[in-house]
This record gives C-alpha cells, structure tokens and sequence, in this order.
C-alpha cells in the first residue's frame, strides 16, 4: 500500500513538473514575439529583400507551429473523446 | 471588365456549392433537422475542419486590411496581428475547442449560450451574454460587405460601384447560407481558403517580376528618410505591441468560432488543425505584408501614386487642413485596396482576374458569423423561450433562415452608412468587445467556483468599455499620425489619449485593460457570490 501510494505520488509530482515546464515554454514562446532586438533595424535583408524583423516574426510562426506539433503529442486530451459520449 | 467577369463567375461558383451541400445530408442520419442544419450533424471531416476554420477566421481584414496597414505602417503589421494570432487562436483551439467539443456532444449544445445557461443554472444572463455577442458580431459581418463593395469596384476599374458590389457579394453569402446551412458554409469556405492560401505565392512571384524583383524596393525604402522606419518598427512603441497580443483572444469568445468546433466529427480533427493553423497564417500574412510594404515603391502606377501623394499631404508639417478634406485625404490614401491595384498593375490580365477571385474568397469569410448569429437567434432566444417546443424544429429552422435574411439587409445598411477602414471597425470594435469576454469560457471551463453574477459582471463591462471607446472616439476627433490628445490624466500622467489609430490607455490599446478588468470582474464578483455556485450535480457534469 506505502508502494502503491508512493507511485501514486511520483506519477503526480512527474505530472506537475511536465505541467510546469509546457507553462514555461509557453510563457517564453510569448515573451519570444517581443523581439525589442530587431526594433530599429531593417538590416541584414533575408535573401536580400526581406527586412530581418519581417524574417523573424515568419520563422517564429513556423517556430509556433513546431511547439503546437509537441503539446499535441505530449498533452493530447484523449480523455475527452472517451467522455464525450458518443 | 474581363476580371469582374471572372470575380462574378467565381461568385456563381461559390452560390452552386452552398446550394448543393444544401442537399446533400452525408451522415445526418439520426441526427435531427435544426443540429443538421446548424451544424452539419457534427459530421465535419478533418480536412473540411482544418480550412474552414482557417477560413472563418480569415476575413477581407487577412488580404485587404492586412497590406493596406502594412502599406501605410510597414512590417510592423505581421507581428501585430499574425504572429501573436498564430500563437494564442490554435493554443485556444487546442485548450478551450476540445472541451467545447467534448461538452457538445455530450450534452447536446449548439451555442456556447446555452453551455453558460446550463453550467451557470442561468436563464435570462444567457439572454444578456446573447444579445451583446450579437452586437458585438454584426461589425465583423460588416467588414465583408465593405470589402466586397472594395474588390468589385476595384476588379471592374469602378465599373461596378461600391453599393452595387457590397450588395452583389451579400447576396451571394446570404443565399448559399440560407441554403446550405453549416454544410453549405464549411464546403464554401475550404473551397474559398484553398484560394486564398494560394493567391499569396502567385501573387508574389507575379509582382516581383512585375517590379523587376524586390530587392531595388527594399534598398530604395531604405534610402529615403520617409519610408525607411516601414521597414522596422520605431514608429511603433513596444507597449503598444505588446497589447495586440490580447486581440486574438477574441478569436476564442467569436461564437462562430465556438459554433463551428461542435461541427467536428471526432476529437482527432483538432490535431492537424492545432499544429497547421500557424503555417496558414504565415502563408496567408507574410504575403499580404510583404506586398503591401512593397506597394510603397510602385509609383508607376497611378493609383497607387495617389495614395501616396494624399499620405504626404496629410503628414506634411504644419498644414491645416480642415477635418471635410482631412477625411477626403484619409480615405484616397487608405491602402485597402493596394493589393489589387498591384495584381492589376502586374499580372496579366487572366491571371489578374483568378487573383481578384482569391481575394474575393478572403472577402467573403462572413457566411460563418452570419450562421453563427442566426443559430444563436434560433437556439438562445427562440428555443429557449419556447418557440420550438411551440412550432417544432422545422419552424425553428425556418425562423434562422429569415433572420439570415434579416441580418444580411441590417449588415449591408451599416456598411453604406459607415465607410471607414477595415482594419480600424474590426480591431477596435468587434475584436476588442470579444477579447473582453474571453473570460467567459476559460471560467465555466475550468474555474468551479465561477458564478452566473461573476458571468453577467463581464458581459455588462464589456458591452459598456466597447460603447464606452466608441463614443470616445465619436466625440474627440483623432489627431494627425504621431500627435496625441489627452482625454483623461491623473497626477500628470496621460491615462486615457486619443491618437491617429483609436484610443489608448497608459499606452496600451483599450483591448488591454478591458480584458484584464474582465478577468478581474469574473474573479471578484464570483467570490463575493458563492451562493450562487451550481449544484455538485451540474459541476461533475463539467469535469474536462
């Protein structure tokens, strides 16, 4: 029973610290879209046309799509389906 | 006339897909008339469920909006509005749409209404959370009946004029609703959004060799003092910037939204569609604003010249103007039609004209709001108080189907009265009011303790801030670009100012506090009233 209950424990502290560490991604994920690093300069052009504060913002939409690739894989909410009744 | 032609073929096209899904009933089986019409029967496929909702989000404000901000503000405009978006609406998809999903199906629901109604033990706050998403949703619908009237009168050369086209394109969304209900509306918009997705590559490589390639653009921006900040965002303050960020938490309140994740046929469907939605902004956005920041250098074509000398009148120092031609001004140097003065100056003329029919698809994203208010008309008012135990659910889908009608003549009236940008109505307005009730849905999701008076408390702040900024800026005229006015100032700071481009609030868009005082409300008035908690028995019925 001690076993059991200490599994039970571990499984939730692991849970908690997954929980705690999609949070911070996502908090810098975030904060990543205030980029005040490119706010006064045009220069490098990307492929020689693309002003590097327009290339950023494209590659962190591309970066977006990435980190939502990883919550589907490690947060799907499977439980839903199976509750939803039909 | 050869590209309205085809803009008016395009049209027909799009009203013969709405009017056969109309008669097409896949899967509806047990399923009953209003669910079937409303929401297809919850029968969407992944590949429909992924566009369409794409679509739905994107209105003439993605092409239109999008490089007419970008042709007067510059780059600034993609992380404004598309990278912030890209990352809060498919992160609320993923959070917030499963649940609603999983509640739908288990409990019946077609609004997001009557989830409040049932989760809060409420009858007539449904009602008032109703009746101020109505509101606050018909300046969205307005904005494709503006846009409509923009492209055909641009697509024809002025051939076919701006009440003619805004009435042409509402008429088309008004019938392939009416006929094809969700059905109808999600065929229409994956059809539309595989369009528009791709008009941005075309019309990029099509402009570019139209220009002799980019890259002279960029460096003669660069070289002259005037359009130089375009290029990067000093004109902008940080804080500023930060505050668009709130705007897409509109995107999670937009009932349409809401409406169409209880269409999906299973859970699976939102996978693709979380992981995917930032890839379709950014072929939709960078696109539209890259282009419009480029039309900054096509002088050579007429129209676009125009603009910028109006622009250059309006910023040139120390001139009066007054406010009659400041007006006049404003609205010759609005850049909401750059994109097709672009494609026209260009392309060649077939491909001119498929382009113009692109853009007439983003145009066109209305048809989802337009269904959404009249489900919510037929399910939140009339069912609720009646009607369809009265007259039966055939009467019920006939009451939607007229107040579609109803809507359409009301959205259409408005847009003729009100010709202002379409960027400023829909972020100011619609987008702002719904990012203020966003609290709404992440407290019946997942705070127990939230109550019915917590849940009218941000319904009526939300409505009064939206009427409250409206009035504001009907009453004190905006200032030139870069002045602001001081409306309200305390202890030497500047609280409350008007500026070129609304109002702000200790610099950040209204948007801002309005949804942190939203929160707040729902927290405050829901812990001052814990008697008004749900029974245990309805709370286990919402455990997500």
């Amino acid at each position: 029973m001690a076993r059991w209950l200490a599994m039970g424990a571990w499984h939730r502290s692991i849970s908690s610290l997954r929980a705690a560490l999609v949070t911070s991604i996502t908090v810098l994920v975030y904060a990543l879209h205030q980029d005040f690093w490119f706010w006064r300069t045009a220069r490098p052009l990307v492929f020689g046309f693309l002003p590097i504060g327009l290339f950023y913002h494209a590659a962190y939409t591309a970066l977006i799509s990435l980190f939502m690739w990883y919550l589907v894989r490690a947060f799907w909410p499977s439980h839903l389906e199976e509750s939803s009744g039909k | 006339m050869i590209p309205a032609l085809v803009v008016f073929g395009y049209l027909a096209v799009v009203l013969g897909i709405g009017l056969f899904a109309g008669r097409a009933r896949p899967g509806a089986a047990g399923t009953g008339e209003a669910e079937d019409y409303f929401l297809a029967g919850r029968t969407i496929g992944p590949a429909v469920f992924l566009l369409s909702l794409f679509g739905t989000n994107m209105t003439a404000f993605s092409i239109l909006g999008a490089s007419g901000h970008a042709f007067a503000n510059g780059i600034v405009t993609y992380g404004l509005m598309a990278s912030s978006s890209a990352l809060v609406i498919p992160l609320g998809i993923f959070l917030i749409g499963t649940r609603l999903w999983a509640l739908g199906k288990r409990h019946g629901f077609m609004t997001p209404v009557q989830m409040f109604r049932d989760r809060w033990e409420c009858g007539h706050i449904g009602t008032v959370i109703f009746a101020v998403q109505a509101v606050l949703l018909v300046p969205y619908i307005v904005i494709a009946v503006m846009g409509g009237g923009t492209t055909l009168r641009a697509v024809s050369n002025g051939l076919v004029p701006y009440w003619l086209g805004g009435a042409v394109v509402s008429l088309v969304i008004m019938g392939y609703v009416f006929f094809g209900g969700m059905r109808g509306t999600a065929w229409v918009n994956t059809f539309q959004t595989v369009l528009f997705l791709s008009f941005g590559a075309i019309a990029v490589v099509v402009i570019a060799r139209g220009m002799g390639g980019f890259s002279n653009a960029m460096e003669s921006l660069l070289a002259s003092p005037g359009t130089a900040p375009l290029l990067t965002r000093e004109r902008v303050s940080p804080l500023y910037f930060l505050s668009y960020t709130f705007i897409p938490l509109s995107s999670l309140a937009f009932p349409h939204i809401g409406i169409f994740c209880l269409t999906a046929k299973r859970l699976s469907h939102f996978r693709k569609t979380v992981i995917l939605y930032p890839l379709c902004m950014l072929a939709i956005w960078l696109p539209s604003v890259f282009l419009g920041l480029v039309a900054n250098k096509a002088v050579d074509l007429p129209p676009i010249r125009a603009k910028l000398e109006a622009r250059a009148t309006l910023a040139a120092p120390g001139a009066v103007l007054p406010p009659e031609r400041r007006a006049e001004l404003r609205a010759a140097a609005s850049g909401d039609d750059v994109i097709l003065k672009l494609v026209e100056g260009y392309a060649p003329l077939w491909l001119a004209s498929l382009l113009g029919a692109a853009v007439m698809a983003a145009v066109m994203a209305s048809d989802s709001q337009i269904l959404a208010l009249s489900t919510m008309f037929t399910e939140d008012v009339f069912a609720f108080y009646g009607g369809a135990a009265r007259f039966g659910p055939h009467v019920q889908v006939q009451t939607g189907r007229i107040f579609v009608i109803l809507l359409t003549v009301v959205a259409y009236s408005i847009a003729m009265a009100a010709p202002q940008s379409i960027f400023d109505i829909a972020s100011q307005y619609a987008f702002a009011g719904y990012a203020a009730l966003s609290p709404l849905l992440v407290a019946a999701l997942f705070w127990k303790k939230s109550t019915k008076w917590g849940a009218l408390a941000v319904t009526v702040w939300s409505a009064a801030a939206v009427a409250g900024v409206a009035v504001l800026q009907a009453t004190v005229p905006a200032p030139g670009p870069g002045a602001a006015v001081g409306v309200l100032s305390l202890g030497g700071v500047e609280v409350i100012s008007r500026v070129a481009s609304g109002t702000t609030v200790l610099g950040l868009l209204p948007v801002v506090p309005m949804t942190l005082i939203s929160a707040l409300l729902m927290f405050v008035v829901s812990s001052l009233t814990p008697f008004a908690r749900p029974a245990p028995a309805t709370m286990i019925r919402y455990k997500v």
